[in-house]
This record gives C-alpha cells, structure tokens and sequence, in this order.
C-alpha cells in the first residue's frame, strides 16, 4: 500500500538540480510514510539518463537491493506501481520508494535543452524524424481524428483547460491560478493545430516521491494506509504510423485489467486523476476508462464535469495543464489521489473521498497504466 | 554557465540492413512497402519478418503510390533547424491503396485546406545537407 507521499519544491526551481529535487521529494515521502532511508530496499525510478536508478541510488547513498528502472515515459509511474505490488506481495522487496524529479523549465531556461525533443533518424525513427513530427503534433493528430470522427470541437478541449485551471485555482502551489476561459484558449497561439498554447500542459521543475510498504507495516505508519486495489498497464505503439486507432487511447486495456482486479466500476469513482500532457489526452482518456462511450467525449466534459465541484473531480490538484509539469508526470498523479483519499488535499479536498482512478499516459499514446486506489 | 553540446538537431534518415532497399528505391521515384509471403498482408514500416505472423518470408513490393489522408496536424512551432524555417507544415499519416500507413507531410497545398479522407498522390523529397542526401516521400493532392 501506499505508505507516503510527497512533491520537492516545484514550478521554477532555478536553484537546485535535479538530484537535489529527488532527495529532497524522498525525504520527504520518506518522513510522510514514519521510515528512513535505511528502510528504503526496492528503487523505482526513471529519467532521460542511462543507468538512472544507480546514479540515483549513489547519489541518495542507498544500495537498494530491488530496482526497477522501466522507462516507458509519463506512465512508467503507474507501471512502477504495478510492479512494486508485485514486488512486494512477492517478498522480494519491503519498502519500495518511487523517486523522481527534473529541472527542465529551468534547463531550457539556461539554454541546456530544447523544448522540442530532437529524435534520432535511425531505426523505425528514420520513417518519422526527417518529417518534422513534434510531440505536441503527435497527440494534435489523435485530435483531428476524433473531431473527424465524432465532430469534437475545439471549444470541448477548451473545457478540459479551463475546468482544470478552475480546480489549479484552489490550489496555492499550483504554479498557474488565475481562471480562464474557453476564449482564453481558443485565442491562445496554435501550436499544432488544433491545439492551443492553453491546451497544453505547462513546464515546470519539480520533483515527487512516493513510498509503498508491505501490509504488515501498517500498524507502524503514521497515517492511515491507501490501498492499491486494482492495477493494469497496456503498451502500444511508438512509431505513430502503428497506432492502430487515432481515437483510442490504451488505457482502455489498463483499465480493464485495474478495474476487474479492484472489483470496482468507473461510476464508483469519487476522484480521477488522469495524465494531461494535453487537453486530448484527457478527452481520449475519460473515454479509454470507461466514463463516457468512445465518441462521447466532447460532450462529456461540458458543464462542469470535471471541477472540484461537479460531477467528476479530475486533476484537482490542477495537473500538469496548471499546476506542475516536470515532464513525466505520472507519479503527482498518485500524490495528488492519495491526498485526496487522505482527506489532505487543503483547499480543494473532494469530500468523502474514498475511491479514486489514477491513469498514466505515457509517450504519445504509448504506454498507459491504470491504478485504482482506496481507503478504508 | 558552460552551454552543452546541442544534440537536438536534424538527421538525414540512416538506412540499415534492413531498410536500404527502400531508401535506394525513394532516389528512384518508388515507393515501396513490405508483403509477407506467408500470410499475404502488407506491412509498414519495413522490416525482415511479418509482425502479424513472425514469417521471415517478405518480399519488397512497390507501391500504388495514391491514399488518403488518416489524419494530420499543422506544425507551428518547432524550433529545431532546419523545421523552424519551414514553418508551418503539415505533418500527416497517410493511409496507402494497399491498407499501409506512413508518416508523411502533405505538400503542394494550403496547410489550412488539409482534410482528413483527402485522397493524395506520392512524390519525392529531395533533402540534402552536408552528409549526402534522401529522397522523402511526401504526399501531394491527387
């Protein structure tokens, strides 16, 4: 179960470096979960650099004993996940700490990085890199898609940005907060069409962490345990020319596989937490879990649905659209669900929330895994 | 602070083994794609085996060049050279007569009037930079 959680300082972090931001988000997650570095035997974490989890372990001076470096971008979070329980249930491992964290506003600040991610033309890559393709354009064309199939509008994706802006609004480390509006949106600069500015997410610096222990544990922790109920994780393609169905996110098989394993049903879901690299990934998503029928999307996200106060809180802690985004966001999800499940999420507690859905994306439509959360 | 090497440039497509033949034959004006002699499907991108049935029994077989448009997106913003002076473009999946996809850009057209189910036409792309040059096949309204 998760035992803590915890972000190091996030938004603009000019400061620190990446290193820095990962001990400061385990210790933490670490003092959240009453262990200390000592406990720590399974390592999980990624990041753009070979070898991740050892530079990581030496730098936190741990000789874990269990590690897992999966790196199947923003979603490898919810895989880590999936595999910790495994993990752990197995015995192979006892405390099991997440740990990730990058300075990459402040990188392309300093000039160390560019913002578009520049793909090697080598392997299948040398179908895809001499054409211009950009991450943002990759999700923008599983939008014209689905407005070519189902008549979504760019007024709909609006909605998704300005209900989580609405919900970043209560949120007073949320890095953007003043509320906008659809116009707001559909005036910001087009990016890759049809996407807006304001339809994607933001880049922050940050760093989270996140600590499972083994249920018998339990009597030792400080605060109350959340439960990992259900789990499921789905791979897909890479090249996007193999992506079978521009409309259908994977998550549509994580999440059977979360769902089934929980005994649960999406309208039994008090809070959501999805990956919103883009306002289409939330779209796509909503439908892949099963909260609205494929197509429906569009008209599912009106009114409101998706604020603190309608009928689906998602993304309440503003997600990487408003709050922070230091690339592969996949692990805040699970902060901001065990918040919530905890009754800790100030200002913008979802009351009585007991059962959340936390849905990593990973790539471009990649890779997405599935977490169903609870507590008693 | 010290700048970094940048990485984040542009290559020119690196044919390997497996891909040579298709590189070779884009510098001609044809397009070709992947069939499995096994199980008769056709396939992209090329590769030595089916990835349907795991046969190693393929075959180079030369495209129609005609398809349509599956979906696209015009690029505003890509601030790697030589795309940022490009700009915009559309970038586009293309699905080929013979059920196929790729990757492709749309040409020889307003990007705004770009439409998903817009049936186009194959033609080559001459790129060259200071390493050699490649012919990309790009696609143009039919």
């Amino acid at each position: 179960m998760i035992a803590g959680v915890a972000e190091s300082r996030f938004g603009e972090v000019p400061d620190a470096t990446a290193l820095q931001l990962h001990q400061q988000a385990a210790a933490l997650a670490l003092t959240d979960a009453g262990l200390t570095p000592g406990d720590v035997d399974g390592l999980f974490s990624c990041g753009a650099d070979m070898m991740h989890p050892l530079i990581l372990g030496e730098y936190l001076g741990i000789r874990p004993g269990y590690v897992d470096g999966t790196q199947v971008g923003g979603s490898s979070w919810e895989f880590f996940v999936h595999h910790a329980v495994g993990a752990i249930e197995a015995g192979l491992c006892d405390v099991a700490l997440l740990d990730y964290a990058t300075t990459s506003r402040s990188d392309v600040k300093r000039r160390i990085r560019s913002s578009n991610v520049a793909i090697d033309a080598r392997g299948p890559a040398q179908f895809e890199s001499a054409y211009g393709h950009t991450v943002i354009g990759r999700h923008a064309m599983a939008a014209t898609r689905h407005m070519y199939e189902f008549g979504t509008t760019s007024e709909q994706l609006a909605e998704i940005a300005v209900q989580t802006r609405f919900n970043a609004s209560h949120n007073p480390l949320a890095m953007y907060r003043d509320p906008i509006t659809v116009e707001d949106v559909l005036s910001s600069r087009e990016i890759c069409s049809p996407l807006h500015m304001l339809d994607c997410c933001i880049r922050s610096d940050g760093g989270g962490a996140v600590v499972l222990v083994a249920e018998d544990r339990v009597p030792d922790l400080p605060k109350k345990p959340v439960w990992i109920l259900g789990a499921g994780e789905a791979t897909s393609h890479h090249t996007m020319s193999e992506w079978e169905d521009f409309t259908e996110s994977p998550a549509r098989r994580s999440a059977e596989r979360a769902f089934r394993m929980a005994g649960v049903k999406p309208d039994d879901i008090d809070v959501l937490q999805v990956y919103d690299s883009f306002t289409i990934t939330v779209l796509l998503t909503l439908e892949a879990l099963g909260f609205c029928a494929k197509g429906e999307g569009g008209s599912f996200v009106e009114g409101g649905r998706l604020r603190l106060d309608g009928a689906l809180p998602t993304n309440t802690d503003g997600g990487g659209l408003s709050s922070n985004h230091p690339g592969m966001r996949g692990l805040f999800l699970i902060i901001e669900a065990a918040r919530q499940l905890r009754g800790e999420a100030t200002g913008r507690q979802v009351s009585g929330a007991s059962l959340a859905a936390v849905n990593g994306t990973g790539g471009w439509f990649s890779s997405t895994g599935t977490l169903v959360l609870g507590v008693d | 602070m010290p700048q970094l090497p940048r990485t984040a440039t542009w290559h020119l497509p690196v044919p390997d083994i497996e891909t040579a033949p298709y590189w070779e034959a884009t510098a001609s004006g044809r397009l070709l794609i992947k069939h499995c002699d096994a199980c008769g499907r056709d396939f992209f991108y090329p590769r030595a085996h089916c990835p349907r049935c795991w046969s190693s029994s393929t075959s180079w077989k030369e495209a129609s060049g005609d398809g349509v448009v599956y979906t696209f997106t015009i690029v505003r913003q890509n601030d790697l050279p030589p795309f940022k002076e490009r700009l915009p473009y559309v970038v586009a999946i293309v699905e080929l007569a013979e059920g196929v996809r790729m990757t492709t850009n749309i040409e020889g057209i307003a990007p705004e009037d770009v439409r998903c189910g817009m049936k186009v036409r194959v033609a080559f792309r001459e790129e060259a930079r200071d390493e050699g040059s490649a012919f990309l096949p790009v696609f143009r309204p039919a």
